[in-house]
């Protein structure tokens, strides 16, 4: 007598072998697919952050307020510096996440530690989109303006 | 005596060491990013604070950590695009190890560039 065992890719998968499909969507895939797209477009993003405020003209001695306060004055590099920033970050934070389901043995512990990493996460990346959209480069105190803005003469 | 473990397609070898590199640099590149976040943010604060703060990068021991720093990005840059090759170049895997040896070549060429003008801007003058 011959047993008939299905081919491995032919459709009929039990529920516990499949991949995809279960309580977790296809969540770990899109992760996996975002750290790639988004390690692209930060190798742009950040060489460009770096070679224009570390190797052109005086380098590190230029940045000041006024240096941070003429590229916000732009809107190409408010675009450039929010897309960095959240690109960054969730690419940053998902590093880590894998990193804690690594080492962290603990349900508990993974726990802690990922609570930690989230609410970080979602401090800098509310903070850095704030200051981005908010900022002033001639800050006003009761009229009088604060030293060392960048206000126009 | 145990013997020391023969080595595997990864236990030891470049993809082990690259893999090892990647964290360490991503978990130091991670926390500056964190500190220079809220180092920026207070531009929003006052110009004398944020000028103050940014005054503390402005010396010879910073200028090195940053020089590391920098480094740790663009090896964590090159190796993530030899990642990305692994995972959808058809011969990437096979082509791994001269991949990783390119990256290396790269980061000497990119940091030799970098250390010379960013140490001799942050070093020299002023």
């Amino acid at each position: 007598m011959t047993a008939t065992i299905d081919s491995p890719r032919s459709g009929k998968i039990s529920p516990q072998y499949r991949r995809t499909g279960g309580s977790k969507g296809n969540f770990e895939m899109l992760a996996w697919l975002f750290m790639r797209l988004s390690g692209i477009v930060l190798v742009v993003l950040i060489f460009g952050h770096l070679f224009v405020n570390l190797l052109v003209g005086e380098g590190i001695h230029a940045i000041d307020f006024g240096f941070v306060a003429g590229k916000w004055a732009d809107p190409f590099w408010q675009i450039w510096d929010l897309a960095m920033l959240w690109l960054a970050m969730l690419h940053g934070t998902n590093g880590v996440r894998t990193i804690i389901n690594d080492y962290a043995e603990k349900d508990s512990t993974r726990l802690a530690l990922k609570i930690v990493l989230y609410a970080a996460t979602t401090v800098i990346i509310v903070l850095g989109t704030l200051v981005i959209f908010t900022f002033n480069p001639c800050p006003v105190v009761d009229g009088v303006p604060l030293p060392g803005g960048f206000c126009p003469a | 005596m145990p013997t020391k473990p023969a080595g595997t397609l990864y236990r030891g070898r470049e993809g082990m060491w690259s893999w090892v590199g990647h964290r360490i640099t991503g978990v130091v590149i991670f926390f500056f990013l964190l500190v220079h976040v809220l180092d920026t943010s207070l531009v929003r604060v006052s110009p004398e604070a944020y000028t103050a703060v940014i005054g503390a990068y402005k010396n010879p021991l910073m200028a090195l950590g940053e020089t590391g720093l920098v480094a740790a990005i663009v090896f964590h840059a090159f190796n993530g695009l030899r990642i990305i090759a692994v995972d959808f170049w058809k011969k990437g895997a096979k082509y791994q190890r001269q991949m990783l040896w390119t990256v290396l070549a790269l980061w000497v060429v990119v940091m030799v560039g970098f250390s010379i003008r960013h140490l001799s801007l942050a070093l020299g003058g002023h």
